[in-house]
Parts: C-alpha cells; sequence; structure tokens
C-alpha cells in the first residue's frame, strides 16, 4: 500500500481530537518537592551521586538563571509561566540499581512498546518493516536510550557500541565514569549563561544521552534517544552532549511524546555536538509532543536550545528536524562552523494545526575560512496556528569564502493561521556569498479539485501536496524515521480542510 | 438508458445565475462538442458535472447512468467513470508524475471494490499508454506537471484519461494553448480512446478542434443555455457566421 494511503487508513482510525500518543502510564514514581531552590538543585545533584564539581556548576547556573529574564521576542503568547509550580524532578521509583532490562518496570516497558520503540534488542534484531513497494532495507540495528520523565531507564547495544569504542550511555552516568569527558565539553557550545532555557536547564538537567565517537570511527549503528514525559505538572530538562571526536561519524536521532494533559508542561532541554577535525554529526528529531486540544487546552511548552559546533577543520554537521507536536516551539538548531572548511546544515519540516504556536529556525554562524551552511525550511500552517521561521545567518570578519545558501517555504492551509518568514542575513566581510529564497504559497481549490477529480479523497489529496511540499527535507531523514514522519506530517493536518 | 442526462439545469455563482435550465442528453459510444462564445457558460457546465466547489444547483437534475450524479462527491464520480480534461491543469511540485497516476489509478479501483494495481502491472500499462502518446519516461519522473510545457499538460491529461479508462470524458478547451502539432498528438491520443462504450463531451471556442476529433453532434451554448444543437455541419456553418447571431436567440 503506498504511504500516502496508508497515512489516509490511520487518520480515519483517529477522531481529530485524539493524539495517538496521549496515554499515561501509572507507575510509583518518586518527585523532588515542588518549586525551584538551591536546595532542590543539590537534591536532583544528590540523586544522581554527582561529584562536586558538577553540583557547584549546576548552582552556579542556578544563580546566574536567578538574575535572568525570560526572552520575549519569538512570535508566540502564552501566560506567565509559574517556575515554582513546576516538578524539577521525577524518576520512576528505582527497585536498586538497573543492571538488565528484566529489573525495568514493566509498566515503563509496556509503553515503550506502545510507542513502538523496542527496547529489547531481540526486537530491534528483528529489523524494520519494508518500505511498501520497495525490497527489504538493509537490516539495520538502532541503539536505542530511553528517557522517562527525568531518568534514563534503558540504554540498548552498550556492549556492541563498547566493542567499536563508541560511548552511549545517560549523561548522569557520564558524570561519574567519564568526568574528564564531561567536564572538557559540557557547556562548551551551549554555556551556562546563554539564554533563560538553557541557563535553567544547566541547573536542573536531570538525564539525557551521552556519545563519544572515538578518532576515526564510524558509529556502526544509529543511535537514538526516545524522550517520554509522563508525570503531571513535571517539567522535562534533558541534556545531551555528543562528541564526534577527530574523523569519526555518527547519526543521532530524537523522538519525544508526552500524555494528553489539560495543564501546560514545560520541556526545556539542551543539546550540544561537538565536531572536530575531519568529523560528521547527523542529528534527526521527530518531535511530537502532545500539541493540546482543539480549543487550545493544554501542550508542551518546547523551549530547547539546541547547538553545534564544527570545532575542527572540514567537519560537518547536519540538523534535520520534523516538528509536528508541542503547543508552542521555541526551537533554533545552530552551527558554529568555527573550523576552516566546515560545513552545517538546516533542514526542517515544522507543521502546525489547532492553536499551535511555532517559532523556529536556525543560525548559521561563519567564522572559519570557506565555510558553508545550507537551510532548507518548510513551514506548513494549518487550522488556527501562527508558524514562523527565524533564521540567521552571519559571517564573521575573518571568515572569508563564506557561503550559504536558505530557501524558506511556507504552505498555508485554510484561512485562519499564519506563516511568517523572519531571517536575519550579517556579512561583515566582502567575500561571503548569501542566497535567500522564500516562497508561501496556500493549498488551492483548484489543486484539491484536481486531485478529488481524478479519484482521491480531500485527505489522501491534502497528504499528497504536503508530502510532496515536504519531500527535500523527508529524503534527508534516515528511512526508518521517514517513513514514520511521512505519516505524522498526515495524521497533524487531519481536519486541516474542509 | 442515457450515459448522461443533464435535464432542465440551473446554477448559480455567488448569487448569479450562470446556467438557466440546460438540458444535455449523451449516450454511449457518442461524442458531443459544445461551442459557444466566453461566458456562455461552457466551462461551468464541465465543473459541475465533474463536481468542483464553489457552483449552487438551484434546480434540475444530473443523472450518470440512471444515478443522481449531484448526490455524489467528485472523487466518488471520479470512481463511477466521469474525467474532465482540465483546460488548465494545475502543477504539484514534490509529487512525481507515476505516484500521482498510481495513487489515483488505485484510490479508484478501490472505490469500485476492485483490486489496486500491483506495481509491475501498473508501469507496464502506464509504459503502453505513454508510449502510443510520445510521452518521455523521464516526464513520469518529474513532478506532476510541474515544468512541462502546455502540450506536455495535455498530453498528461490524455494519459490520465487512457489509464483510468472512464466512460464519459469532458474535454475543457484542450486545444488552448497548444500549436498545431501539439494539438494533433493530443488529438490522436482521444481518437484513440474513443469505443463504443465511452462518450465524450468535448467544450472549445473553435471549430479547429473538430477537424481532429470529429463530432457526432454539436451543440451551441448562449447565455447559459443551449441554443442550437446539429451534427458536425454545425460546427463549420458557426466558423462562418459566428455566435452573434445566437444572442438574441438566448
Amino acid at each position: 500500500m503506498p504511504a500516502v494511503q496508508e497515512t489516509v487508513e490511520r487518520v480515519k482510525r483517529i477522531d481529530v481530537d485524539q493524539y495517538r500518543y496521549g496515554f499515561e502510564t501509572l507507575i510509583d514514581s518518586e518527585k523532588a518537592p515542588k518549586g525551584l531552590s538551591e536546595d532542590i538543585v543539590k537534591f536532583i545533584s544528590g540523586k544522581k551521586n554527582e561529584p562536586a564539581w558538577m553540583l557547584q556548576w549546576r548552582l552556579e547556573a542556578y544563580r546566574r538563571w536567578l538574575t535572568m529574564t525570560e526572552p520575549t521576542w519569538a512570535r508566540v503568547e502564552y501566560p506567565k509561566i509559574d517556575f515554582q509550580d513546576i516538578y524539577y524532578y521525577a524518576a520512576p521509583k528505582p527497585k536498586k540499581t538497573v543492571s538488565s532490562l528484566d529489573e525495568i518496570d514493566p509498566e515503563i516497558l509496556k509503553t515503550y512498546e506502545k510507542l513502538g520503540i523496542p527496547l529489547r534488542e531481540v526486537a530491534m534484531l528483528e529489523g524494520v518493516e519494508p518500505k511498501p513497494g520497495e525490497e527489504d532495507p538493509a537490516r539495520r540495528k538502532i541503539a536505542v536510550d530511553a528517557v522517562f520523565d527525568s531518568v534514563s531507564v534503558a540504554t540498548t547495544f552498550k556492549a556492541e557500541l563498547k566493542k567499536a569504542g563508541v560511548i552511549f550511555m545517560p549523561i548522569s552516568e557520564a558524570i561519574r565514569e567519564h568526568p574528564e569527558l564531561v567536564q572538557k565539553y559540557l557547556g562548551s557550545v551551549v554555556p551556562t549563561s546563554d539564554n533563560f532555557y538553557a541557563t535553567l536547564n544547566s541547573a536542573v538537567f536531570s538525564d539525557g544521552s551521552f556519545v563519544y565517537v572515538p578518532p576515526g570511527v564510524r558509529c556502526p549503528m544509529e543511535l537514538s534517544t526516545y524522550f517520554r514525559i509522563n508525570e503531571r505538572n513535571t517539567g522535562q530538562f534533558e541534556r545531551t552532549l555528543i562528541i564526534a571526536d577527530k574523523g569519526s561519524y555518527v547519526s543521532y536521532l530524537e523522538g519525544c511524546t508526552a500524555p494528553q494533559r489539560d495543564e501546560n508542561q514545560l520541556h526545556a532541554a539542551v543539546v550540544e555536538l561537538v565536531a572536530l577535525d575531519d568529523a560528521e554529526i547527523k542529528y534527526s528529531t521527530v518531535q511530537n509532543w502532545y500539541p493540546g486540544n482543539s480549543e487550545g487546552k493544554g501542550g508542551i511548552y518546547n523551549f530547547v536550545t539546541k547547538r553545534g559546533d564544527c570545532r575542527g577543520n572540514h567537519s560537518k554537521i547536519s540538523w534535520t528536524q520534523v516538528e509536528t507536536g508541542s503547543a508552542i516551539t521555541w526551537k533554533y538548531p545552530s552551527c558554529i562552523l568555527r573550523g576552516d572548511n566546515s560545513s552545517g546544515e538546516f533542514y526542517s519540516i515544522a507543521i502546525s494545526n489547532g492553536f499551535q504556536q511555532v517559532d523556529s529556525g536556525t543560525k548559521m554562524i561563519h567564522l572559519g575560512k570557506n565555510t558553508s551552511s545550507r537551510i532548507i525550511s518548510k513551514g506548513i500552517a494549518a487550522g488556527k496556528s501562527q508558524n514562523t521561521y527565524r533564521g540567521l545567518v552571519t559571517a564573521h570578519r575573518k571568515a572569508t569564502g563564506a557561503r550559504n545558501f536558505t530557501a524558506c517555504d511556507s504552505l498555508l492551509i485554510g484561512d485562519k493561521c499564519g506563516a511568517h518568514t523572519v531571517p536575519y542575513i550579517e556579512a561583515k566581510n566582502s567575500s561571503a556569498t548569501f542566497e535567500h529564497e522564500a516562497t508561501t504559497s496556500k493549498i488551492s481549490e483548484d489543486v484539491l479539485f484536481y486531485c478529488v477529480q481524478r479519484g482521491l479523497s480531500q485527505e489522501e489529496a491534502v497528504g499528497l501536496v504536503v508530502n510532496g511540499f515536504v519531500k527535500d527535507v523527508l529524503q534527508q531523514l534516515p528511512m526508518e524515521f521517514a517513513v514514520e514522519a511521512q505519516k505524522l506530517i498526515s495524521i497533524s493536518l487531519e481536519g486541516s480542510v474542509g | 438508458m442515457a450515459l448522461l442526462e443533464v435535464k432542465d439545469l440551473k446554477v448559480r455563482v455567488e448569487e448569479r445565475e450562470i446556467l438557466h435550465g440546460l438540458t444535455l442528453t449523451v449516450n454511449e459510444g457518442e461524442v458531443h462538442a459544445i461551442m459557444g462564445p466566453n461566458g456562455s457558460g461552457k466551462s461551468t457546465l464541465s465543473h459541475v458535472i465533474a463536481g468542483k466547489p464553489g457552483y449552487e444547483v438551484t434546480d434540475g437534475q444530473i443523472l450518470f447512468k440512471g444515478e443522481d450524479l449531484l448526490e455524489m462527491d467528485p472523487e466518488e464520480r471520479a470512481a463511477k467513470g466521469v474525467f474532465l480534461a482540465f483546460q488548465y491543469p494545475v502543477e504539484i511540485p514534490g509529487v512525481a508524475t507515476m505516484n500521482f497516476l498510481r495513487t489515483a489509478l488505485n484510490a479508484q479501483r478501490k472505490a469500485r471494490g476492485e483490486s489496486e494495481y500491483s506495481t509491475p502491472d501498473f508501469l507496464k500499462k502506464v509504459r503502453e499508454v505513454s508510449k502510443s502518446l510520445n510521452i518521455p519516461q523521464d516526464m513520469l519522473k518529474r513532478g506532476v506537471n510541474v515544468g512541462f510545457s502546455g502540450g506536455e499538460k495535455k498530453r498528461n491529461e490524455v494519459l490520465q484519461m487512457a489509464l483510468f479508462e472512464p466512460s464519459l470524458c469532458i474535454l475543457d478547451e484542450m486545444d488552448s494553448g497548444l500549436d498545431i502539432d501539439a494539438l494533433r498528438i493530443a488529438a490522436d491520443g482521444v481518437n484513440a480512446l474513443r469505443s463504443p462504450k465511452r462518450a465524450m463531451v468535448v467544450i472549445t471556442h473553435y471549430q479547429r478542434l473538430l477537424n481532429y476529433i470529429v463530432p457526432d453532434f454539436v451543440h451551441v451554448m448562449s447565455k447559459g443555455r443551449v441554443v442550437k444543437s446539429g451534427d458536425k455541419q454545425l460546427a463549420l456553418e458557426l466558423e462562418e457566421s459566428g455566435y452573434t447571431q445566437f444572442e438574441d436567440a438566448a
């Protein structure tokens, strides 16, 4: 069955208001008291058995945060967040230390099964379903790190990765086991003082993933982290740090869901990528946090700082994101092109429906010589949503020969939504070449009528047109994700016409 | 039973009546030409038969194979065998023509309770038909109508007509924007699809197209009505005398 049709089948099976991942898991959990203070920061650090330097780092961030104010420049509106009304730490109650999957609460394992994220390595080895109309894909393994509320519950394929020398573990473990690496790189791309939410994250982050790929190693499998918020009123503040040492390569995927809740939940993550000489990092996200209901109630506030540093010469960092969830998205995965001849890429599909607000884009900061960057952004607004692309491309005085190509396309479905493009371009030397293209279009009645005249239903027609619109970006995703993303796109646009 | 029966059809667009009681009967195997000046309601008729939104039928009915066509969604009409070749086929970027053809064909077959085509069977069928229409394979890999010339767009319409095998083909101003060579290729494609089981309604301003697609009947429309019907001779007379003589008749 062609993917488009399969999408429509799925869409038909769910109600307009039903978010597929909106279930809650009942497990025993352990929470810190509500609110934020130095004591809470100490509590979190203590829970993780962190060394003193880590606690110190957190406390400095916390003190800094107290002096900061929330940014207001983004084109999003929401009631003031009461930061004392949030739980900053929630963890499934541990049954001592977890050394194998068998010791994890079966309810959590069931949750990941429901989400289609198999944590059992056996299941992973079964491979993926072949894409319709295609041969069996090469059976690929994906190592998964699952983060449930504030802690990482399972990391698969650890042994096999270890053989290759790749370190893939919860960051809380890395702080204890590889302090030299963490101390060297943590906060080196996104400093603790970077911005309100990143600083908050630095103070209270509870877990996340840590990856280190040693020199010359091509990571033997895709790495993946799956984030799930479960607890009520809980913020999720994960921290991801990926280091690709000289001449290495790693591809990392990230997915996220949350239960359906009336109140908003805060998610403020920080992701730092470091690529040394000749290294390459490919970072893909399919973000599907709960977007709120059809009246705009509930949903996740997704205030995320993601930044990659092409620290070495000839290094490369590529961000690919498919954003369909969250009530509010505030996210600008960026590249600092520090090394000479380094390159950065940003491929984005941002879809908003209902009352969702998206303010997303990227920053390409050209510092080294002959650096290049490429931005392909596809924004799709439906319902009563607002969708903004905000991007910065800048070339430093010494960044001679810098090149950027930007294409920002927006597609409007219906007449109650908005699409906005806010590009900032700065060239401080005359040898920089920046190109910017932008289009805004609507799915016209004529196109829809043409499709239905050929026998497609309205939903199939919208699915087809949108998938055509985002094709350039979908092609950048690893195949398993591309199929899933394609389905997600059609589901998020459900009920957007007629 | 007639294939298509349009009875005393009245249609409004935004409070303005465009068709004032139009009647037309088309039987299987027949080719009807509908001619008339701009604004006479020719395209409105084709859109209403195909089910384009934005038209309000205030009176009359349209029966297709004895069924009430106006009760059906446009995609249902398509599955039942109504095909409209557009005057201005739309572009759909990023959607490969081949993918579009297969998705549409299988949607129609599914709606009729038929099995979907397998990929090899489908490819074989497309290759056969596109070859006869002089459509290169690489055109099928491009986005639907994206960067197609006027002639290629129209040939793509004929290709779909051949693939979907409809029982009623409505060709809306197929000759617009085509040079003589392109027109001949498209018309040859249409003629190859003439069959005792299939009817065609050819909408055009000019007699020229009817030299290539020779109709059994010619109807002249003016101000929202059919004001004269005859055989192919009528088209030739019109070429001589023009449409003005009918202005008063309407």
